[in-house]
């Protein structure tokens, strides 16, 4: 007997808990998910291990000859600093002014809204869009800055033909075009903040950087953490700027990881080569990710 | 009554079906020449209006989505009939791969009709796989009046000694010598290609290919050598190293630079892509070979250049086949040769061209002594683009010749 009543009875604490709902709705995304993000990582896992062009039958397997081509590769050596100046230029150049910008455009002054506008602009434009404006602007022979520079009596400049100057015009152009962005993560942190603690802190004689030091930047905590995190993110995956802007070039020095992914293995056919890449580039993107969650976001449940 | 209007139904039914299948037999060709592309299509048009049942499409894509895309196009069941090719290691790779039909069966037919030695680029172990159809040469394009002002005589430029001292007159009298579209690397590998097939020699690669080691030899090295001697002279325009191919023809265009180590098909682009649009005038043009080297094996008529062409993929219609022996046919090379878009590698069509500069060029390539592909096709592409690195980075500056061949044999050993 106790056996005929057991099966409804765990059926129904199964629906109670949502069993039956996570059953039926759950099967399409998690197909979706296992076809289009899980089956490609593990098949360009497995490729990594071959010396594949892509065509051919797959059957030079080459164990870890592709990593470690990779690892002992100067270009990838060079994409990889040019990821972390990414970050390094996110943190120290484009985090500072677009927590400043915000700082003066979160009032409601004459204009705040319109500059606001001009800033975010850059962002919404694509980033094919923006390297191929800004690859006529450091043109050497039609740009405005080397005909800017002329006219002062200088040279023309060949910038994007430098080999250390090509990548800081590159730097230049992501922190126009996403320091906007991140000013309108901070204006919207700024209005959570409450109104009342400036004005007791006023009331109690606090100079306008103490203002700023004990009640901006610790009400804009969670903000700032989600902002170096996209920067950090925004960095993995940086690629359509270098394509348009520089091409990698001049002498590949301006790849980033993802743009040396293409070239090295998509343009030239090295299909193995290129899945290794991107495994060390998911494996990158993915302790990123998680260790970003773990360390630094936690303490803001508490 | 019903029944019998439906099974009327049922029949006409199976009949629409059955003539749809008939009168559809598509054929898809796909290529990357932005200018042929107009004269090609005509010729599917041509070929339409006289075939019932069979329609030929003909699709353009840019050059390098093209090579991106291939792999993946071929693997699907959507994969077009007729694909183009450069021939060399890329083509050899599909062969392998088994993409591309052989059509030996068909080769007395093709002979008949095309040159044999662009033919024979698409024969692999005894095999035909494809037709050749444009021919292009890469040389020395100069501007008649920046060489005048320059007081410099082309005759001169026949031995590699009175090229460089061409290159340092020029410059001298304030013109700039040699325009290059080195952001996009190619541009500079014909230097190396050529300096490599005056230097080594018809066997230089074979024997490459067929050593352990055989980048590493002298010609590779003597090569990067000579390269580094030119570019010593910094004869090219300022900001090389950004410029791209495109951009580099405007500027020869509008008479920036005397000179370009190039494809015919710059002739066209520098007036197409000119600030004006009408760039130097076919009659301010002249061509030139590039020089002989001393005690090199090669000899001054042996040229570089491509060798396009069309091969047929995997389960490819006959009707496929049918539409590209009348692709090469001199009747359908017509029009093109009269506009002088390319050079056809048909049998008869020199008498087609109009243009004088592509006349003294399809000479050119019939009195060619040795014509080899270009390096990055021939090579195939892991190998083919580490050349145009090395070529641009030995150039800049930036890389020692020895460096220069140890990374092409690496890039061989390894691809």
């Amino acid at each position: 007997m106790a056996d005929t009543t057991a099966p409804p009875q765990s059926q129904a604490s199964y629906v109670r808990s949502g069993g039956l709902t996570a059953l039926i709705f759950l099967p399409p995304a998690l197909t979706l998910f296992t076809v289009f993000v899980i089956l490609p990582i593990g098949e360009a896992g497995w490729y990594g291990f071959y010396n594949w062009n892509g065509l051919a039958a797959l059957d030079n397997f080459v164990g870890l000859e592709n990593y470690r081509q990779l690892l002992a590769n100067k270009t990838f050596h060079q994409a990889f600093i040019n990821n972390l100046l990414i970050i390094a230029v996110s943190l120290a150049v484009q985090l500072p002014l677009a927590l400043g910008m915000a700082v003066l455009l979160a009032d409601r002054l004459i204009g705040s809204t319109a500059f606001r506008m001009l800033f975010f602009l850059p962002y919404i434009l694509a980033d094919v869009a923006a390297g191929l404006i800004w690859r006529f602007m450091f043109d050497g022979d039609y740009g405005l800055i080397s005909q800017t520079w002329q006219a002062l009596g200088g040279d023309p400049l060949y910038i994007l033909a430098d080999r250390h100057w090509a990548y800081a015009a590159v730097l230049t152009v992501i922190v126009w075009k996403y320091f906007g962005f991140h000013m309108m993560l901070y204006i919207a942190g700024l209005q959570n903040i409450d109104r009342n603690l400036y004005e007791a802190a006023s009331i109690d004689g606090a100079s306008p950087w103490q203002r700023f030091r004990f009640i901006t930047l610790p009400g804009l905590k969670p903000m700032i953490k989600l902002s170096v995190f996209f920067s950090l993110l925004g960095s993995l995956q940086f690629f359509d700027m270098i394509v348009s802007l520089t091409g990698g070039g001049p002498l590949n020095s301006s790849h980033t990881m993802v743009s040396f992914l293409y070239y090295f293995g998509i343009g030239r056919m090295r299909i193995g080569f290129g899945s290794a890449v991107g495994v060390l580039l998911f494996i990158l993107c993915a302790t990123v990710a998680f260790g970003y969650k773990r360390w630094l976001m936690r303490d803001d449940n508490d | 009554m019903l029944v019998k209007a439906l099974s009327g139904l049922a029949v006409a039914f199976a009949m629409s079906l059955a003539s749809a299948q008939a009168a559809d037999v598509t054929v898809r060709m796909l290529h990357v020449n932005e200018t042929g592309d107009p004269y090609w299509k005509k010729i599917a048009e041509d070929y339409n209006a006289t075939h019932k049942g069979v329609k030929v499409i003909v699709d353009y894509m840019e050059n390098e989505a093209y090579k991106a895309k291939l792999p993946t196009l071929l693997q699907s069941e959507d994969r077009p009939d007729i694909i183009y090719s450069w021939a060399g290691g890329v083509m050899r790779a599909q062969i392998e791969a088994g993409y591309i039909q052989d059509i030996t069966a068909h080769k007395a037919e093709f002979d008949q009709v095309i040159y044999p030695a662009p033919l024979g680029a698409y024969e692999v172990d005894g095999k035909l796989y494809g037709v050749s159809v444009q021919l292009s040469e890469v040389l020395l394009i100069y501007n008649k009046a920046l060489l005048a002002k320059a007081g410099v005589d082309p005759a001169q430029m026949k031995t590699w000694d009175g090229f460089l001292d061409v290159l340092k007159k020029t410059k001298g009298a304030g013109v700039t010598p040699l325009i290059m579209g080195g952001a996009d690397k190619w541009p500079m590998h014909f230097f190396y290609s050529y300096l490599l097939m005056r230097l080594g020699g018809p066997d230089v690669l074979t024997t490459a290919e067929t050593t352990e080691g055989g980048f590493k030899a002298q010609p590779f090295v003597d090569a990067g050598a000579k390269l580094k001697e030119l570019a010593a002279l910094e004869p090219f325009q300022d900001g090389w190293l950004g410029t791209k191919y495109l951009p580099s023809q405007g500027q020869f265009g509008d008479g920036k630079g005397m000179m370009a180590l190039q494809l015919n098909g710059f002739i066209p682009g520098q007036q197409k892509n000119a600030t004006d649009g009408k760039g130097i005038p076919n009659d301010q043009i002249g061509l030139a070979p590039f020089p002989e080297l001393p005690g090199g094996k090669g000899k001054i008529t042996d040229t570089l250049g491509g060798v396009q062409g069309f091969l047929l993929t995997k389960d490819a219609p006959p009707e496929a086949l049918d539409f590209l022996k009348y692709f090469v046919s001199a009747e359908a090379q017509k029009a093109s040769a009269e506009a002088g878009v390319y050079v056809p590698a048909t049998k008869g069509t020199d008498a087609f061209i109009k243009n004088p500069l592509v006349a003294e060029i399809a000479r050119a390539i019939s009195n060619s002594t040795w014509h080899q592909n270009f390096l990055d096709q021939d090579l195939g592409p892991s190998v083919g683009r580490v050349v145009n690195d090395v070529s641009v980075a030995i150039a800049a500056g930036d890389m020692t010749p020895e460096d220069g061949a140890q990374q092409i044999q690496d890039a061989w050993d390894q691809r």
